[in-house]
């Protein structure tokens, strides 16, 4: 890990002839890094510690020759600068921190020998069964044996025989003839999930991956071992054999379970979205997700998915269905419920279709327990956009009960519900079906079941937007998949309902960066792919629900869970 | 675990010799075998528990190295040398001929319980190969009739018992 270093911590190291100024304590493959020198390696992990057993990082290494007995430089005649000692053997670059006058090659004939041969040992048992394996295409074995190995295979013996397909836990597949014992699974079960099931038994030419007898590597961060072997031995059994990695689309986006917001790439071809990866933000979530995370995707293609928009449960066309509900409002006594799950610019509009109905705005809290890592207590992953945009002022509740009195005195008369279940809310049968329902939403649920204007929307896969995590750190998630039809964005339906001119993402914003204060300088375009840190000073005092949890101190008091 | 009390003193004061808990796995290990003639899976996760890891790290190292035993052996251990200069003397032939008194294979525990014959790397006795160890004891130039007679010799004080 490179943490940004005072210029007094640099050391200036020399790499291939190129001298670099790099925080002290960097290790050799984060240096060349840094001059895109690329040093192939396996078990090393820049969030994991390092083992060195695998050697595939072999470089030359060399320091500055001085006299032993006087400290003065011996300088090379032939150059007239000064002599560097080489040592004799390569060294790992994984393991070596850079000092100062470190010289480095990662050329030269020697480290092209010893790529060779670890290569060559590493292929040794390996089966060679790209063409069935769904690490091919994103193998660092298939890519460094095509940069770095020798070509052709002078193994003649037999190929070891291990188990193929060994379940690991409910989400992994092993295959262990695959693995090339980089141990990268192990360090991270025991370091990040601390969930140490994970082992290498027997050795030699046996030693195999496995889980304790009567154990299985069950957590909710299993996944991540999948991402993080180079080669195909762990696979998710979810995506196993599904689809070749070279035909996906990548599209950024943001995990919605929590409000963590940890950075996701969507894999996706021809409108169906095919498994979900973590993408590295050393500020939110380093290079992790939860599994829990990765099936959110599902949700997109299931049956009670809402595609059609009804007026009065008749099939009916958005326009219509825009007028019907705004004969609803005028008959006065209108509320609105906002979402912690819509986007930035969703909640945006809906405080501009609050305001224009002179409406109550509530938000529904949904509050779980966080796992001090990835997913937090706070289940919306956007309250907090929900405050930089003014919809709301204070924390929401888990429970309508302002609004179920409010219908119950009759000072209600129409609520528009944005994707936000009434039923589980705690409004009664009987409420709901006092009050005209206006309700935009992906899926069906007993709302829309109540709802006399039903307008489908579209989920977080479907369209462009930004979420506010727990940090106040705005981040932007973008459209992997076109919607169902009849799906409309919710922030098209929720300006025609409002009456504001926005047709698109670009235009809502103009009038955001007019009207919030917090993001006047903002587009959605200029919002970097690692997010954007507000200010969280307005909102200090407010007791968010949220514990610990990886890059995320609390520091307001913290609320109970209840 | 039903561990004698003085492999659970020497337990307690082996762990103190270590600047780190897991340290102890290696001595515990031959602690429990010493005591209870091989392995089991109840005394990896009893280790793990005493050294407070995780059994997969005890399970790691008792796969590592063969002379852990995971399954109980007979009375006797019989370790035949096949290295080169046993193996030139006759080791094998050796083995062979304990296998056929006792009816049973390499590995395996003879079916009256009585030994586990095996062949094992170098007993540093090359002068007097082939050379065989029965549990502590050294026993040199164990041709097949030796092999016989010391076969017979333990069948007789099993007989004792």
């Amino acid at each position: 890990m490179i943490q940004p270093a005072k210029p007094a911590d640099l050391v200036t190291v020399n790499i291939d002839g190129k001298d670099i100024a790099v925080p002290k304590g960097t290790n050799v493959i984060e240096a060349a890094r840094l001059i895109n020198v690329d040093i192939p390696h396996y078990c090393y992990h820049p969030k994991l510690t390092i083992v060195g057993n695998c050697r595939m990082c072999l470089i030359e290494m060399g320091m500055p020759a001085v006299d032993p007995a006087t400290k003065a430089p011996i300088m090379d005649p032939a150059t007239g600068k000064q002599k560097i000692n080489w040592i004799p053997r390569p060294q790992i670059g994984c393991g070596t921190n850079v000092s100062s006058g470190l010289h480095i090659r990662t050329q030269s004939p020697m480290v092209k020998d010893c790529r060779e041969g670890v290569m060559e040992f590493l292929l040794i048992n390996h089966p060679l069964d790209c063409p069935i394996c769904d690490q091919a295409g994103e193998c660092k074995l298939q890519e460094q044996s095509t940069g770095y190995g020798r070509g052709y295979s002078r193994f003649v013996e037999q190929k070891n025989v291990k188990p193929k397909r060994t379940q690991l836990g409910p989400r992994v597949t092993l295959d262990d003839e695959r693995c090339i014992l980089c141990s990268r699974c192990i360090r991270f079960s025991k370091e990040i999930a601390k969930d140490d099931v994970l082992g290498f038994i027997d050795r030699g030419s046996y030693s195999t991956l496995t889980c304790y007898p009567g154990k299985t590597l069950a957590n909710n961060y299993s996944l991540n071992t999948v991402d993080i072997c180079p080669v195909g031995a762990l696979t998710s059994t979810d995506f196993r054999f599904k689809m070749r990695v070279w035909f996906l689309k990548q599209t950024n986006s943001i995990d919605t379970e929590s409000s963590v917001g940890a950075n996701t790439v969507v894999w996706s071809r021809e409108g169906a979205i095919y498994r979900i990866t973590p993408r590295r933000n050393d500020d939110v979530n380093d290079t992790w997700m939860a599994d829990s995370g990765r099936e959110l995707f599902k949700s997109v293609k299931s049956a009670d998915r809402l595609t059609a928009v009804k007026v009065n449960s008749a099939d009916s066309a958005l326009d219509i269905a825009i007028n019907a509900a705004t004969q609803l409002f005028k008959e006065g006594g209108a509320a609105v419920v906002g979402s912690g799950r819509s986007s930035v610019e969703e909640q945006f509009l809906t405080k501009k279709l609050a305001d224009a109905l002179k409406a109550s705005v509530s938000l529904v809290s949904r509050v779980g327990e966080g796992d001090k890592l990835l997913v937090s207590a706070d289940r919306n992953p956007n309250v907090r956009g929900a405050l930089v945009t003014g919809l709301i002022k204070s924390l929401p509740s888990q429970k309508l009960t302002d609004l179920a009195a409010a219908i119950d005195a009759g000072k209600i008369k129409a609520v528009v519900s944005v994707g936000e279940d009434l039923a589980a809310a705690g409004l009664s049968a009987a409420q709901l079906a006092k009050i005209s329902i206006v309700y935009l939403g992906t899926h069906a649920n007993a709302t829309s079941v109540a709802a006399k204007v039903v307008i489908p929307t579209q989920s977080v896969f479907e369209k462009n937007g930004t979420l506010v995590n727990q940090q106040f750190r705005i981040q932007k998630f973008a459209r992997a998949v076109p919607a169902p039809a009849g799906a409309t964005d919710d922030t098209v339906v929720l300006a025609k309902l409002a009456g504001v001119a926005a047709t698109d993402i670009a235009s809502v914003w103009k009038l955001i960066a007019a009207e919030v204060p917090a993001l006047t300088t903002m587009s959605y375009a200029n919002i970097p792919e690692t997010g954007l840190l507000l200010d969280a000073t307005p909102f200090a005092a407010l007791p968010f629900v949220e514990g610990e949890t990886l890059h995320y101190k609390p520091t307001a008091p913290v609320a109970a869970t209840a | 675990m039903n561990l004698k009390a003085e492999t659970l003193a020497k337990i307690d004061e082996v762990i103190t010799h270590y600047p780190v808990k897991r340290s102890a796995t290696l001595p515990l290990l031959h602690l429990i075998q010493e005591d209870m003639g091989y392995i089991p899976e109840k005394a990896e996760e009893w280790i793990a528990a005493k050294l407070e890891i995780e059994p997969i790290n005890v399970y790691e190292v008792v796969t590592f190295y063969p002379m852990f035993r995971r399954k109980p052996i007979g009375r006797r251990h019989i370790k035949v040398c096949r290295t080169l200069s046993c193996a030139l003397m006759g080791g094998y032939k050796t083995c062979e001929q304990f296998e056929k008194e006792f009816n049973t294979h390499r590995g395996e525990v003879s079916p009256d319980g009585n030994v586990t014959i095996e062949f094992v790397e170098c007993l540093a006795s090359c002068g007097t190969a082939p050379v065989v160890l029965i549990d502590d004891d050294l026993h040199e130039k164990v041709d097949c009739a030796k092999a016989k007679q010391i076969s017979d010799q333990i069948k007789a004080e099993a007989k004792k018992r």
